[in-house]
C-alpha cells in the first residue's frame, strides 16, 4: 500500500516538475487570466449595481472574489479537453504506460495533477492578488472555508483531471479525439461557472449545469473558498465533488479496461 | 523448466480501410515457438514482416486475435501488471523517458514505479551508469540528447528492475558503429551476470552474430526458420562477398573456382567476388585471385539480413 502511494505521488511530483519548465507560458497564461478577468469584473459589477447592489447574494466583494479566484484556478482546472494522455493515445505512445506495473488511469491522472498544482504557483496565486490588490475582494475571516476550500480546490482538479482523462481513453476507439475535445471546451467554462456564475443562471439552465460534473470543477471550490454557502452547504458541496469523481473515476476503470483491448498501437 | 515464452498458434489480424473498403491485414500468423530461460534470441525479417506485432503480444499491449501467448508464465493482457514487473521492453521508436526532464529523474521515478527500495536503487543505478557510461549526461534533460545517448538511458530504464527477460525491437536503428558495439558489449555482459533472458529484433545482421545463439525468422507473418545463425546461412545458402583491390586494373575475374563475379569498378580495379562459404573459404579465394593479380587491400562483407531472407522468401515460393 506504501509502495502504491510512493508510485503515484512520484509521479504527480514528475508532473510538478516537469510543468515548472514552463515559467514563460505561465507568465503568458497570467496575463491573458487576469485581462479577462478585469473584463469580467466591469462586466459582472454592472450587473450587481444594475440589481441594486447585490444579484442572487452576490454583492461586490464576493463578486470580485469570484471571478479572481476563477480566474486564478484557470491555469488549474482543465477545461481545455487536451490533455498529454490524449497525446500519447493518437501517438501510440500509451503503449510505454502499458509496459509499467501500475494503473494508467491512476498515472496519467496524478501526472496531470501534478501539473495543475504547479500551476498555482505562477497563475493561481498572482492571479488572486492581483484582483485583491487592483480591485479589491471580500474573503472570509475565519479558518474553516480555507481549510475546507484546499480540500475543494483540490477535488476539484482532481474532477476535472479525470474528466478529461475520459475523452483521452475514447481515443482507444476513435485514436484522435480532437473533436470530443472542442466540444467540451466549448461547454465546459459556461457549465462549471466560468463566465457567469450558476446562481444567476435561469433556473432550468442552472438544474441542467449540476447534471454535469463541470460546477464541481470551478464553481464549487470557488463556493467553498469565498464562503458563499455555510459550512454545511460546503461540506455537502464537497460531498457531491467526491461522488462525482467516484463515477467518472470509475468509468474511467471500465473504458481504460474495454478501450485496452481495443487498442491497435501503431507503428514501431 | 517451464519456457519463458510460449507462442501457440499466435496470430494478429488488422483491419485497414482502403477508401471505403474495408481490407483485412494477416500481420502475424500460426506462430508456435517456444524460449527457454537464458536464451538470447534474434528475431528477424523484412519491413512489415510482423516483428513488431509479435512483441506487441508477448508483452500485452496487442490482443491476438487467434492462439495464445504465455510470458513468463503469465497472460501478457489479463496479468499485464504482474508481468510487467518481470519484462523490460525497448522499442527503438518510442521513448519510454520523461521528455522534459534530467535522464537520472527518470530513472528515479521508474524506481519507484517499480517498487525498489532506495538501497537497490542505488545499486543498480550504479551499475547501468557505469557500463553505459552515462555519468555525462545524468543531469542533461532528455530531449537533449544523441541518439546514441537516449538509446543507452531507454536500455538502461528497460533493465533498471534487473528484469527475467528483456525484449528490444530494434535497439540500434540509427546508432553508429561505436555506440553499437558498445550497447551490445553490455548486453553481452548483462547477460552473463544475471543470466537475463533476450529477444531482439533488428535489421542488423551483426547484433545477432554478436548477441544470439538462436535466429527466428518471420516472413510475412509465418516462421519461417528456427536454429541458429550457422545453420540458417547453410539454409538459404546465403553468399559471403569478398572484395579485393588490385595494384592495377585487370579483366574481370570470371573464373575463379567457388566464386561468381559481382562486379568491377575502375576498370577492374576493384571486383565483388561472391562465394559460398560452405564450398569455399575465403583465404582460398584469396589465394586464387592473387595468382592473377597483386592485391592491395581486401574486405569480406557478411550477407545482410534482407539478403538472408529474400532468399527464404524465395525458397518457400
Ligand atoms: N495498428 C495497425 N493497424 C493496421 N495495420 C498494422 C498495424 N500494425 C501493424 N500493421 C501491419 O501489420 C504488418 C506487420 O507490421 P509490424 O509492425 O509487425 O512489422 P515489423 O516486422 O515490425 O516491420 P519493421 O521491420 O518495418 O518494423 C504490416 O503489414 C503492418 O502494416
Ligand atoms: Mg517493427
Amino acid at each position: 500500500m506504501r509502495a502504491t502511494t510512493r508510485v503515484y505521488w512520484r509521479l504527480l511530483v514528475a508532473g510538478f516538475r516537469r510543468q515548472s519548465r514552463y515559467r514563460l507560458a505561465a507568465l503568458g497564461g497570467l496575463v491573458a487570466n487576469s485581462t479577462f478577468g478585469l473584463l469580467k469584473v466591469v462586466i459582472l459589477f454592472a450587473t450587481v449595481r444594475a440589481g441594486g447592489g447585490a444579484v442572487e447574494g452576490y454583492d461586490v466583494g464576493l463578486m470580485s472574489a469570484y471571478v479572481w479566484i476563477s480566474q486564478g484556478l484557470l491555469g488549474s482546472v482543465n477545461l481545455s479537453g487536451r490533455s498529454e494522455m490524449a497525446e500519447r493515445v493518437k501517438s501510440g505512445d500509451v503503449a510505454v504506460d502499458f509496459l509499467r506495473p501500475v494503473d494508467v488511469q491512476g498515472a496519467a491522472i496524478a501526472t496531470e495533477v501534478g501539473r495543475s498544482l504547479f500551476n498555482l504557483l505562477p497563475r493561481g496565486l498572482p492571479a488572486v492578488l492581483i484582483g485583491a490588490l487592483v480591485v479589491g475582494m471580500a474573503m472570509p475571516t475565519h479558518p474553516a472555508p480555507y481549510l475546507l476550500g484546499a480540500v475543494s480546490l483540490l477535488l476539484g482538479i482532481v474532477v476535472a483531471g479525470a474528466t478529461v482523462y475520459l475523452i483521452a481513453a475514447l481515443g482507444f476507439w476513435l485514436v484522435d479525439t480532437r473533436g470530443l475535445q472542442i466540444f467540451y471546451l466549448a461547454v465546459s467554462g459556461f457549465l462549471a461557472g466560468l463566465f457567469v456564475p450558476i446562481p444567476l443562471f435561469p433556473a432550468w439552465l442552472e438544474a441542467l449545469a449540476h447534471a454535469t460534473p463541470f460546477p464541481a470543477m470551478l464553481q464549487y471550490p470557488v463556493d467553498v473558498i469565498t464562503a458563499r454557502v455555510d459550512l454545511a452547504a460546503s461540506l455537502g458541496l464537497v460531498g457531491a465533488q467526491l461522488a462525482w469523481l467516484l463515477v467518472i473515476g470509475g468509468l474511467g476503470q471500465l473504458l481504460t479496461r474495454a478501450g485496452r483491448r481495443h487498442l491497435e498501437v501503431q507503428g514501431g | 523448466m517451464e519456457p519463458i515464452i510460449q507462442m501457440t498458434g499466435l496470430g494478429r489480424d488488422f483491419h485497414v480501410r482502403e477508401r471505403l473498403r474495408r481490407r483485412k491485414v494477416v500481420a502475424v500468423d500460426d506462430l508456435t515457438v517456444g524460449v527457454e530461460p537464458g536464451e538470447a534470441v534474434g528475431y528477424i525479417g523484412a519491413n512489415g514482416a510482423g516483428k513488431s506485432t509479435t512483441i506487441k503480444m508477448l508483452t500485452g499491449i496487442l490482443v491476438p486475435t487467434r492462439g495464445e501467448v504465455r510470458t513468463c508464465g503469465l497472460h501478457p493482457v489479463r496479468e499485464r501488471r504482474r508481468l510487467a514487473r518481470q519484462v523490460g521492453v525497448v522499442f527503438g521508436q518510442r521513448s519510454q523517458l520523461w521528455w522534459d526532464l534530467p535522464v537520472q529523474e527518470s530513472f528515479r521515478i521508474l524506481a519507484a514505479v517499480h517498487a525498489l527500495t532506495g538501497e537497490a536503487e542505488r545499486a543498480r543505478t550504479g551499475e547501468l551508469v557505469e557500463q553505459l557510461e552515462m555519468a555525462d549526461f545524468l543531469t542533461t534533460p532528455v530531449r537533449q540528447l544523441s541518439l546514441g545517448q537516449r538509446m543507452r538511458a531507454e536500455v538502461a530504464a528497460a533493465l533498471l528492475h534487473s528484469p527475467r527477460l528483456v525484449i528490444l525491437d530494434e535497439p540500434t536503428i540509427g546508432l553508429d558503429v561505436l555506440s553499437k558495439q558498445r550497447l551490445r558489449e553490455f548486453l553481452v555482459a548483462e547477460r552473463r551476470l544475471h543470466g537475463t533472458t533476450l529477444l531482439l529484433t533488428t535489421h542488423d545482421m551483426g547484433d545477432v552474430e554478436r548477441l544470439c545463439d538462436r535466429v527466428l525468422v518471420i516472413d510475412r507473418g509465418r516462421l519461417a526458420y528456427d536454429g541458429d545463425l550457422p545453420g540458417l546461412s547453410r539454409t538459404v545458402g546465403a553468399e559471403r562477398v569478398l572484395v579485393v583491390d588490385l595494384s592495377e586494373p585487370v579483366p574481370d575475374l570470371l573464373d575463379v573456382p567457388g566464386t561468381r563475379h559481382l562486379a568491377s569498378e575502375g576498370h577492374g580495379l576493384r571486383q565483388r567476388l561472391a562465394f559460398d562459404a560452405e564450398a569455399t573459404t575465403a583465404a582460398r579465394v584469396l589465394a586464387d585471385v592473387s595468382r592473377r593479380a597483386e592485391v592491395r587491400d581486401l574486405a569480406v562483407e557478411e550477407p545482410d539480413i534482407e539478403d538472408v531472407v529474400r532468399r527464404i522468401y524465395a525458397a518457400r515460393r
